[in-house]
């Protein structure tokens, strides 16, 4: 049978300043299918659905929908034609009831009735399968739940064409398969579907054509049926990349991190951090896993300072290296009685013993170095602002989630931006400016940052490249123990594998690499051990190589029992 | 306790003034918009009023026109100056505070200029004398609430139920609390904007006619409108943005107005002429206490419009 056309675009071009967003574009639609839009960052696809949604105007080209030209000039227009979107960042009201969000803006003859939006609400949600309490306000509301307002709120208002952007990039394993099964439903009901993502696997499984955008092109459309991943990312970044995070086995993990029974209350008093213990080792990465606003963000927080824990312990542990023993401090009465407990080994890491032997021996042992101990650094990190901890001497870094916030001045430059590591350094009151300048030249190099020069403001680079700059920064500073929250977010794939293999190589070093994520194909490609946090309490600790996606997503929603056993 | 009744019926008419000034501020703040601007545009509407009544002040023209003529050149005033903080906040995305304060010290000064030049004993011929309603030629108290009063009630309360009640309250809260999501739903935010600031205006404009024309009725009282305006603006956050909260609030800020006056007449306190001002303090004292508490409680439903004194800007990116 052959489908209809629901949506034509012909010769669309989108410029922002001097910045070709699209690029004569053509895209059909058909009704009743799932038409994927795949592409980088910055290639375009939001722009351009931004266009079909009213949002933007396009400088140039046609939209045809059922075969007629349209002028979409704005949302509203966009809704005349039956055409609604689904941001990726919800444009919901907090402060208003779902049911109020729904009928927001909507024009309407009968009387103002909330209880009858409700009503409508709720046919709405059973006909294809949601659950929704239309009274509750968007602020209690889970990201799913918020999702689930926006998709009844597009079908409220008659939409037959959807567009969702990038609509799994916040919900757990379970709620995606929720939210495709939704859209299976609305593909029978005859409505189309565009669904905006990078993720190829659901590219795979849920569409019936994909179209590939790249620098604002169109590259190809394709039917999913017809294709697979590989080819998929060729298109996609028009060069054939490895797909694959090249995990090493952890050498030599020791523990570097100690976390025990960590309580952290917020400003308003709530409980965020729940009894957190966990332990990173060097020379290992340890994933956080959780949906987003479990706590993951103040537990590194608190780990590095930035927020006053109530109770707990953090214990910094560095393995120093072997050292031999000498008689310097001992006598031979004491170097027997350590031995005695174990404390010394050999080259081979074997214990040694001197029972039996003579003193003149054991001399002579000692003397040839043949006798090492281990001398640990234990410190306490409870209770120090970063300054104190640097001081120190604990390489600690932290790429916080908020780049610009938190992480980078957007208004200094690369170079300014590095100092902000190392402005203590140099001679009183002075700035040493040229090493700072001659690291920012490194990491440009290294990372392959696109930019004029060390001397542009780190604001006006894309986030990737912004990011580069963070994790650069953070990296140069050796660091032994290394956090990252969501560090490729945003990111297109060329630059998340960059920084893939860079926290790659820092556990290859001996860092203990803490990573937080939420993309749960990566943390089972990336992390060695992952430990998955829900309502401020960690729910398991797993082995990366040997768990499932499913296991996983069930720890994300699992509830605390002790918790439960308190409400009670 | 005839005593007692007087205190509050007199704060009742003072408290008029902040009703109208209070219930103007929340309109623009629920469009997204901080109008720091009302003490003037109150004291434009004043004076707009006053400009009106004293060309027609002396003509034969029925008396409750002559009213509503006064009342419509103070609608102007106002709503002239709400138009031009709307063009600049709205359409030219300046700042909010700076045009605010601006817009106040245009007004306080073009209304100390506009009057001086005018006739106190033609425009105070307003609705003290010529027409109230219900309690015309009453001698007690009660004389001192006129039609302008229970039209600052009825305003109120109207404001109240249009916000809370209606789809152009609740596309009015959208704009102020989350302007990208009312766009996106094909809510025309430039417009609700400049509605809300310019309706918000004129109703804050008849409070500045009201308490020159109307409650004090003397030449000199248009020198306290600007105090007032700002108390008006203090008032908005103990109402929690809710107009018909600001009848209540605006009663006790009148009482504790009109305290420094009536207390002298309590048999038992002397109050001596140092005392006064300290008195009169209270108000500012109030609001002071009620900006401290409202900062401690955090129920999000009592919390200002989400992007108040923000721009909105549809393709910022």
């Amino acid at each position: 049978m052959e489908k209809k056309l629901a949506l034509q675009m012909r010769g669309i071009t989108k410029r922002f300043g001097t910045v070709l967003a699209n690029d004569h574009l053509d895209l059909d639609v058909y009704q009743g299918e799932i038409l994927a839009i795949l592409g980088e960052n910055g290639c375009g696809k939001t722009t351009l659905m931004n266009m079909i949604a009213g949002i933007y105007f396009p400088d140039e080209g046609e939209i045809l929908i059922d075969g007629k030209e349209v002028v979409i000039r704005s949302p509203k227009d966009a809704f005349d034609h039956r055409i609604g979107m689904v941001h990726q960042h919800f444009k919901l009201v907090d402060l208003f009831t779902a049911a109020e969000n729904v009928v927001l803006g909507t024009q309407s003859d009968e009387k103002y009735n909330l209880k009858a939006v409700n009503a409508e609400v709720n046919q709405i949600a059973d006909r294809y399968g949601f659950h929704l309490d239309p009274a509750k306000k968007i602020y209690d509301m889970s990201v799913s739940e918020k999702q689930t307002v926006e998709i009844i709120k597009v079908l409220y208002r008659g939409a037959d064409i959807l567009i969702l952007d990038e609509p799994t990039a916040v919900l757990t394993p379970q709620e995606i398969t929720r939210l495709f099964a939704v859209l299976r439903r609305m593909r029978t009901d005859g409505k189309s579907i565009i669904i905006i993502t990078h993720k190829l696997n659901e590219v795979m499984e849920v569409s019936d054509r994909v179209a590939i955008l790249r620098r604002g092109q169109h590259v190809a459309t394709v039917r999913t049926a017809e294709t697979n991943e590989a080819d998929l990312t060729t298109m996609m970044v028009g060069r054939r990349i490895d797909l694959n995070i090249h995990r090493s086995q952890p050498v030599n993990a020791l523990p570097r991190l100690i976390v025990e029974g960590l309580n952290l209350y917020n400003a308003e008093g709530i409980h965020v951090l729940k009894d957190i213990s966990f332990t990173s080792n060097g020379g290992e990465i340890l994933g956080i896993a959780g949906i987003a606003g479990s706590g993951q963000r103040e537990l590194l927080e608190s780990i590095s300072g930035l927020q006053p824990v109530a109770s707990g312990k953090i214990t910094f542990f560095n393995p120093k290296k072997d050292r031999p023993v000498s008689f310097f401090h001992k006598s031979m009465k004491q170097v027997r009685a350590l031995a005695d407990k174990g404390a010394f080994h050999d080259r081979n890491m074997n214990s040694v013993n001197f029972r039996g032997m003579r003193s003149k021996a054991v001399r002579k042992m000692v003397k040839d170095g043949d006798v090492l101990f281990r001398e640990d650094e234990v410190m306490n990190l409870r209770d120090k602002d970063p300054l104190e901890i640097r001081r120190l001497g604990i390489h600690l870094s932290f790429v916080p989630e908020d780049r610009l916030g938190m992480g980078l001045v957007g208004s200094m430059n690369i170079t300014d931006n590095m100092m902000l590591r190392s402005y203590r350094k140099g001679p009183a009151g002075f700035l040493n400016r040229k090493k700072p300048k001659a690291q920012a030249e490194t990491i440009i190099r290294d990372l392959e940052i696109v930019t004029p020069g060390v001397g542009t403001p780190v604001r006006r680079l894309s986030g990737g490249n912004v990011q580069k700059v963070l994790v650069g920064r953070e990296i140069a500073y050796t660091p032994k123990v290394l956090m990252a929250a969501y560090p490729v977010r945003g990111l297109d794939i060329g630059s998340s594998y960059t920084i893939y293999n860079l926290l790659n190589r820092q556990k290859e070093s001996g860092v203990a690499v803490i990573y937080v994520g939420e993309d749960l194909d990566v943390l089972l490609e990336l992390c060695d051990r992952i430990m998955v946090m829900n309502g401020g309490a960690v729910t398991g600790i797993v082995d990366a190589r040997t768990t499932t996606k499913e296991e996983i997503g069930l720890l994300m929603v699992k509830t605390d029992e002790r918790k439960e056993a308190e409400d009670a | 306790m005839n005593m007692w009744l007087n205190f509050l019926i007199d704060a009742f008419a003072f408290g008029a003034t902040f009703i109208y000034g209070s219930t103007g501020e929340i309109l623009t703040e629920k469009a997204g918009h901080l109008n720091l601007g009302i003490p003037g545009i109150m004291c434009m509407g004043g004076a707009g009023g006053c400009l009106v009544l004293n060309m027609i002040g002396r003509s034969d023209l029925p008396p409750f026109l002559i009213v509503i003529l006064g009342i419509l050149g103070a609608l102007v005033f106002s709503m002239l100056c709400g138009l031009i903080y709307s063009f600049l906040t709205v359409s030219l995305r300046s700042n909010q505070n700076v045009t605010g304060l601006a817009l106040t010290t245009f007004g306080v000064g073009l209304m100390k200029v506009l009057m001086i030049k005018l006739d106190a004993t033609i425009y105070l011929v307003g609705p003290k004398q010529m027409y109230r309603w219900p309690f015309a030629g009453r001698q007690d108290s009660l004389q001192a609430l006129g039609v302008l009063f229970f039209m600052a009630v009825l305003i109120a309360l109207a404001a109240g139920w249009v916000l809370t009640r209606t789809r152009i309250g609740l596309n009015l809260r959208a704009v102020g609390e989350n302007p990208a999501t009312a766009d996106a739903v094909g809510i025309n935010v430039t417009r609700y904007k400049y509605m809300a600031t310019c309706i918000g205006s004129g109703i804050a404009g008849l409070g500045g006619f009201y308490y020159i024309i109307d409650y004090m009725a003397s030449q000199e009282a248009y020198l306290s409108v600007e105090a007032l305006g700002w108390l008006s603006i203090a008032l908005v956050i103990f109402a929690l943005w809710r107009p018909p909260l600001t009848i209540i609030g605006s009663t006790l800020f009148g009482l504790l107005f009109s305290c420094a006056s009536f207390i002298t007449n309590i048999p038992g306190i002397t109050v001596t002429m140092a005392m006064k001002p300290l008195l009169q303090m209270l108000p500012y004292v109030v609001t002071i206490i009620v900006l401290v508490i409202s900062s401690i409680r955090n129920k999000r439903e009592n919390q200002p419009p989400a992007s108040l004194g923000l721009s909105y800007f549809r393709e910022e990116r």
